[in-house]
């Protein structure tokens, strides 16, 4: 018997890939021009102040030139990009005013059930803009918001110029520059000081329309003492043209204060993934990440913590899954700018089919920072020998007061593994199946069980397919 | 009534990385009985249990493996498993994430082809945990993950009770347990042995063969059985080691 090799080609991604019909209200021109901001800004019925920021950002996504490091991004071709797409909706409070078509795609993805069950409140984005939001009585009445950034620029415009990009300017690199140029949808989230949120938000954003970019922006303030779990989820149906997402996550946490961001992103093939996210954290505040990346054609995403306040935390737990003609760049980045801060990193990587899978993150201790500590574990598995995966880590530490541990290891799937328990009657795809999942079943543990189950589910679709 | 060879192995020639390991084997183990393989290092008993079982870095140059009437020489690992083959490794992989439960759900599944009664099943568990004298906790840890040497013999024979084979394959079940583990290990493989059940043992020691009394014992020199004999065959060796068998090949 000779040695077999296998491989998982690409498979049907079911629920994710329905398409609907490409109707929408509006559809901006392809491209990036002054005249497109202006109409978009129009159509908002945005501030001036608002309408001036996105032209500025626009003029500085001029003037940058692209990243000079990571994955190569020519299948990315700006002018083919629609920036914006209306759906044709208003944004409703009741499922049953949404249109059939659209509600009927959050239906399978579960979105109505997820609210009924155990959400406190769901934002339901298509294409550019949000097209259902609602949050239970009882934050409200707590003073707790969460609505779309449209109506938040609109309704708490004090609190949005305060807060805005201001944790992630649009100079800091050109996709931001971009966001900032076009922005749209997105969720607007403010805790006032000591209230707990126990139950989660969750914000869906789905992406429908061919060749379109989505932008949504989302910013959460975390008032002190207070606590929030928010949920995050992305999808698309694949085609063939090229789709980009450009999202901004902004996060304030306070004094004491604590949040939770959980996101399984999963994405079409088709998709260029540049998003960024960031959170700022004051003293003894605790920031947690977790982080699920799967599909996109290439994924930049590195979110960032600042624990700016002495004694403020940072959790972050990854998970990747790179298949064939993937590649996933991503990490997470850690500043500790105060004393007695502290972080945790712990990432997982799959790769499969050729996929790339790259663990990039840097962590920095500035000089006035004693006694922090960071702990970083990476961990890659690779399915087969034509994948790749690597780790790029970075740490810049300027106190000597400080404990940094790190841990890497990359590895093949185990053939021995694979044998012992195919000598318990398991075939060998479920053998490989069990082996991913046990590689994912510490990230698994940290989501809240509906998430866990779809996340298996990804792995498993993933890893479905001939074996030859 | 005919015997008929639960297994049956034809003038068996394996390679492995291009050297020839077994040379002309030839083994049948009927219902019910208890054979035990011993020879020196290097002998290729492992590489018969390997190959039996369908290990993908052995090749089968020349003859046949047949069971339960059926020829499973070209079968894959899965497919003998579900047959009724049950292999217990020397040193078992650790799968991280994945617990002894979970694992065994998915097996007996694999197996069984039938939705598992988890009721039923968990019982099953529990009698066998003590029987084998293994806390309960360990049903809920990681596959082998940070298993003594003695807890993951243990192990095996927990899941070789679950599976419930009809023939299984003991590698060295026995190698490094204290004389309470041995005990152990020895009492879970007689709750599962009856009239319908073979056992193909490998060992060094007389330890195991205390309490496990084979019907055969087979002595594997240089990639072939030289010698069939009941348990006196295996007493001398212990006393006296391989040497005159080495001589029998040489001569």
């Amino acid at each position: 018997m000779a040695k077999k090799k296998t491989i998982v080609e690409d498979i049907d991604r079911r629920i994710y890939d329905i398409k609907n019909e490409d109707k929408f209200n509006y559809k901006s021109e392809k491209g990036l021009t002054k005249e497109i901001i202006l109409d978009i800004s129009r159509k908002k019925n945005e501030p001036g102040w608002m309408t001036d920021f996105r032209l500025k950002s626009l003029e500085t996504y001029e003037a940058m030139g692209l990243p000079t490091w990571g994955p190569n991004l020519d299948a990315l071709d700006m002018n083919n990009i629609v920036t914006y797409v209306k759906p044709d909706t208003e944004m409703k409070g009741d499922w049953s005013e949404v249109p059939d078509e659209i509600k009927d795609t959050f239906d399978k993805l579960g979105i109505p059930k997820a609210e009924h069950e155990y959400l406190a409140g769901v934002g339901a984005q298509y294409d550019s803009e949000v097209v259902y939001h609602s949050i239970k009585e009882e934050l409200v009445k707590q003073g707790v918001i969460y609505t779309d950034m449209e109506t938040a620029v609109r309704e708490y415009e004090d609190i949005i110029k305060q807060y805005f990009m201001k944790l992630v300017p649009p100079n800091d690199h050109k996709f931001v520059a971009l966001h900032g140029a076009v922005w749209s949808g997105g969720s607007f989230v403010y805790v006032p000081e000591g209230v707990q949120v126990d139950i989660p938000l969750q914000s869906y954003f789905r992406s429908n329309s061919p060749g379109a970019g989505q932008f949504e922006h989302t910013l959460i303030i975390v008032e002190k003492g207070a606590k929030l779990h928010f949920i995050e989820g992305c999808s698309a149906p694949k085609y063939n043209v090229t789709n980009l997402h450009a999202g901004c996550v902004e996060l304030y946490v306070k004094e004491d204060a604590s949040l939770r961001y959980s996101t399984i992103e999963n994405w079409s093939r088709n998709m260029m993934n540049l998003n960024t996210k960031r959170a700022t954290v004051d003293k003894n505040g605790t920031i947690e990440w977790i982080s699920g990346s799967f599909g996109s054609k290439v994924s930049m995403l590195y979110p960032m913590s600042i624990l700016k306040g002495e004694g403020a935390k940072s959790e972050f737990t990854g998970i990747s899954f790179a298949g064939k003609g993937q590649v996933l760049d991503t990490g997470t980045k850690v500043v500790h700018a105060a004393p007695y801060t502290s972080s945790t990193i712990n990432t997982k990587s799959i790769s499969k089919g050729g996929g790339e899978a790259i663990y990039r993150g840097s962590v920095k201790v500035t000089s006035n920072a004693h006694h922090s500590q960071s702990t970083i574990s990476c961990e890659s598995l690779m399915l087969d020998d034509i994948s790749r995966s690597d780790t790029i880590p970075a740490l810049d530490i300027m106190n000597d007061e400080v404990t940094i541990g790190h841990e890497a290891k990359i590895g093949r799937i185990s053939d021995e593994a694979i044998f012992y328990l195919m000598t318990r009657g398991i075939s060998e795809e479920e053998a490989k199946a069990m082996i991913v999942r046990g590689f994912a079943e510490p990230i698994a543990k940290e989501l809240p069980l509906e998430y866990a189950v779809e996340m298996n589910n990804l792995i498993k679709l993933e890893l479905e397919g001939s074996i030859g | 009534m005919i015997e008929k060879g639960l297994l049956r192995i034809n003038d068996l020639h394996v390679n492995t990385e291009n050297k020839e390991i077994l040379r002309s084997l030839n083994l049948t183990v009927n219902k019910g009985e208890v054979h035990v393989i011993m020879g020196p290092n290097g002998a290729g008993k492992s590489t018969l249990m390997n190959v039996i079982m369908g290990h993908p870095n052995y090749e089968v140059t020349k003859g046949s493996i047949e069971f339960d009437a059926e020829d499973i020489t070209e079968m894959n690992t899965d497919e003998r498993a579900r047959k009724g083959i049950f292999l217990s490794f020397q040193t078992p992989e650790e799968v991280p994430g994945i617990t002894v439960e979970g694992m065994l759900k998915g097996a007996k599944f694999a197996i069984t082809g039938k939705p598992l009664k988890f009721f039923q099943f968990r019982k099953d568990m529990k009698e066998k945990l003590d029987l084998l004298h293994f806390d309960e906790s360990y049903a809920q840890r990681y596959l082998n993950v940070g298993f003594s040497g003695g807890e993951k013999k243990k192990s095996e024979i927990l899941q070789m009770m679950m599976l419930d084979p009809k023939l299984a394959i003991l590698d060295e079940i026995d190698s490094g347990l204290d004389v309470d583990a041995v005990r152990n290990v020895a009492d879970g493989i007689n709750h599962f042995l009856n009239e319908e059940k073979s056992l193909l043992i490998i060992t060094h020691s007389s330890k195991l063969l205390e309490y496990i009394k084979p019907d055969f014992v087979h002595v594997l020199t240089d990639g072939r059985i030289v010698k069939t004999g009941d348990a006196s065959v295996a007493e001398e060796i212990i006393n006296h080691g391989f040497t005159e068998y080495k001589e029998v090949v040489n001569s």
